[in-house]
């Protein structure tokens, strides 16, 4: 049987890919882009909430934002592990990051200016992205798939944190609800912009639907995310910035405004709020720690040179 | 203890007999420990590393917390956990001035949190068999905590003691640099020599050398802090005094 | 959300995957861990580090940060030597002897469990 045929059945039973199979270029090299890009994301959004560890309001909510801090820094590390078993290699990847021939979600690039921005991302961001990660679950590479059952295991426990740091701002004093309000509209359009471009702009979703690495499409998803959040919102008692937002009870679904297209292509190719910044923070760590790692390298060589002499 | 003490700066020096004291004084130094640490999230060399600093930010945090709550209620005067480490100012602050130096670059991370290991493995079991039960419960706990940071502070200072000639030289500068803050660990305590016993042979497999300057600056116990104390609390406090009294 | 990377109009959708690097890349480690007693080592990822003990520190924080292991082992990935069935036939021929599996053999049902 022709590879390609033996590959596209294994995949259409529902089975998976494992990194010694043939596989064809392009899934390979998609694989790596997304992998790379997902694990790049949550490197990257370790900064973000990293921001707020040293002022976070109350022990409790410290202790919460580290351990959430640390798993983001253990997802991004799953995931690199999940793209190394395509060929290539972390430092290769964090590499290409570092001269900006990478991207990471643009969600990451606008800045946390307010405590409630801590759980605006818990609630939106991480809502979005478990949206998409449920589904990846799903998806045809072994290591990949295997990768998102831990991190979505994991990424619950995010959403619910930062859902419930915003009942206790909305259930605090107006000043801090109003905090919820200005992070809910600073934090909603770029939360939509989170999954991708519209259908029919999209590039590749064709292909990464037959090849089961992307099960739903990006405006399904982004509806169904609309759906899920906005009675969560009516709970909270925040509004969100959206004067189009109704529900449609013909479609059964949430008709919503239109996304600032302009906004997400000049955030995607580098001009958002804080591209630089994340780039340039994520840069000195790796130049900093060079002489570490190096360190490491050579007393291990040393040692291993003791042992065996 | 009255909290956000308008009390003429320079309150008179705790007394280290009293149980309150004793349990704010290793309150402090967790609390300044952890908050350092949760500077450096998403700046190790390593994405390996940023993990164990969380977690050992995170362990400290949680001892803290435990002895702020057990202060509290030994005190008598309903104060929370937040209250003892977000309405006291830094003249009230009595951890050891190891703790709130800056992280520096990893070598002094290592060293300071090397130096403070070994010590907090003396104090832990010393405490584990303290007749308060509570308190020996909460050391028993913490010692376990602290054989894994001892375990990672010394594996890396050996690694970077032992490494290139960089590491070396930068391993050799920050223990140089921090050891004038280690006399201090030992007022009010017997641990000095197995302290000394212990660091003594990670410096030598290190092939580092105990640093042989005899200054010593003390007084973090009574107060009379650094100057980086007070930014790092500054920060850490910064929402509570804005915002007093409110649930987060 | 999606992971996939957006390509801006007028942006080549190729993007790079590999670069030379300078320095020396620290090993890759596979992890395994017995998530209780009972039960047998199971791979549950990898990690890089310099050295074994290093390895194993980053393992336990990597891996059982939620208590998921009583025991953890790590291995250089590099001395994992695979068997893999698409590349050797005697080991599917191997699968074909019916006989060595239980469901093999039929037992009256009078005789109980078996």
């Amino acid at each position: 049987m022709a590879n390609e045929e033996r590959f596209q059945q294994i995949v259409d039973a529902e089975e998976k890919i494992e990194p010694t199979d043939w596989m064809p270029e392009g899934y390979r090299k998609t694989l790596i882009r997304q992998i790379a890009q997902h694990a790049h994301s949550e490197v990257i959004g370790m900064q973000p909430e990293g921001n707020w560890i040293t002022r976070a309001p109350s022990l409790h909510r410290k202790a919460i934002l580290i351990a959430k801090v640390q798993d983001e820094a253990g997802h991004g590390l799953y995931l690199y592990s999940a793209a190394e078993t395509l060929g290539v290699n972390r430092d290769e990847l964090q590499e290409l990051l570092h001269q900006g021939k990478h991207k990471y979600s643009s969600i990451f690039n606008y800045p946390t200016l307010n405590w409630a921005d801590i759980g605006a991302i818990g609630w939106l961001v991480d809502g979005a992205a478990i949206t998409n990660q449920v589904m990846l679950t799903r998806c045809s590479y072994g290591p990949y798939s295997r990768a998102m059952v831990r991190i979505c295991k994991e990424e619950s426990f995010h959403q619910r944190q930062g859902y419930e740091l915003l009942i206790r701002l909305c259930q605090g004093t107006p000043e801090q609800k109003a905090m919820a309000q200005d992070a809910l509209n600073r934090w909603w359009w770029p939360s939509l912009m989170m999954f991708g471009p519209h259908d029919s702009d999209s590039t590749h979703t064709e292909q990464s639907m037959a090849w089961k690495i992307k099960r739903v499409s990006n405006d399904d998803l982004r509806q169904q995310f609309v759906d899920m959040t906005v009675p969560q919102a009516n709970y909270l008692g925040i509004s969100i910035p959206d004067p189009d937002l109704r529900w449609n009870a013909d479609r059964g679904h949430y008709d919503f405004g239109d996304i600032d297209w302009d906004e997400f292509w000049r955030v995607v190719k580098g001009n958002g709020p804080m591209n630089r910044e994340r780039v340039a923070h994520k840069v000195k760590a790796w130049e900093d720690g060079a002489w570490v790692r190096e360190a490491a390298t050579a007393y291990a060589s040393k040692k291993r040179a003791r042992t065996a002499a | 203890m009255t909290l956000v003490s308008r009390a003429p700066q320079g309150t008179p020096p705790p007394d280290p007999g009293d149980k309150f004291t004793m349990l704010l004084a290793h309150a402090d130094d967790n609390m300044v420990l952890s908050q350092r640490l949760g500077e450096l999230i998403s700046n190790a060399p390593e994405l390996e590393i940023d993990i164990a600093v969380g977690n050992i930010s995170l362990d400290h945090l949680g001892v803290a917390r435990a002895l702020y709550t057990y202060a509290g209620e030994v005190e008598g005067e309903g104060h929370s956990e937040d209250q003892l480490a977000m309405f006291r100012n830094e003249r009230d602050f009595t951890n050891l001035l190891l703790v709130e130096q800056p992280n520096g670059d990893f070598a002094h991370t290592i060293v300071r949190q090397f130096l403070f290991d070994a010590y907090q493995a003396e104090l832990w079991s010393d405490l584990a068999h303290s007749d308060d039960e509570q308190l020996a419960g909460m050391a028993a706990r913490a010692a376990k905590e602290n054989a894994y940071h001892l375990r990672f502070s010394a594996g890396w200072l050996v690694r970077l003691g032992d490494g290139t000639y960089e590491s070396h030289h930068r391993a050799q500068l920050a223990l140089d640099e921090l050891w004038q803050y280690t006399a201090e660990l030992f007022e009010g305590n017997e641990y000095r020599e197995a302290w000394e016993s212990a660091v003594g042979s990670t410096l030598s497999e290190a092939t580092l050398d105990v640093p042989d300057d005899p200054y010593q600056r003390t007084g973090g116990r009574s107060g009379f802090h650094t100057e980086h104390l007070g930014l790092l609390l500054a920060e850490m406090q910064w929402m509570q005094r804005s915002y007093p009294g409110l649930e987060w | 959300m999606t992971y996939e990377v957006p390509v801006a109009p007028g942006e080549s959708a190729d993007i790079e995957e590999t670069i030379q690097l300078d320095g020396e890349v620290w090993p890759m480690w596979e992890v395994f861990v017995r998530a209780r007693r009972g039960i047998s080592h199971v791979h549950i990822g990898s990690l890089h580090a310099p050295d074994a003990e290093t390895a194993l520190e980053n393992a336990r924080d990597v891996y059982t940060r939620r208590g998921e292991g009583v025991s953890v082992w790590v291995v250089p990935s590099d001395q994992v030597h695979a068997f893999e069935p698409d590349a050797a036939e005697e080991y599917v021929e191997a699968n074909e002897k019916v006989y060595r599996l239980a469901t093999a053999y039929d037992i009256p049902e009078e005789v109980g469990q078996m």
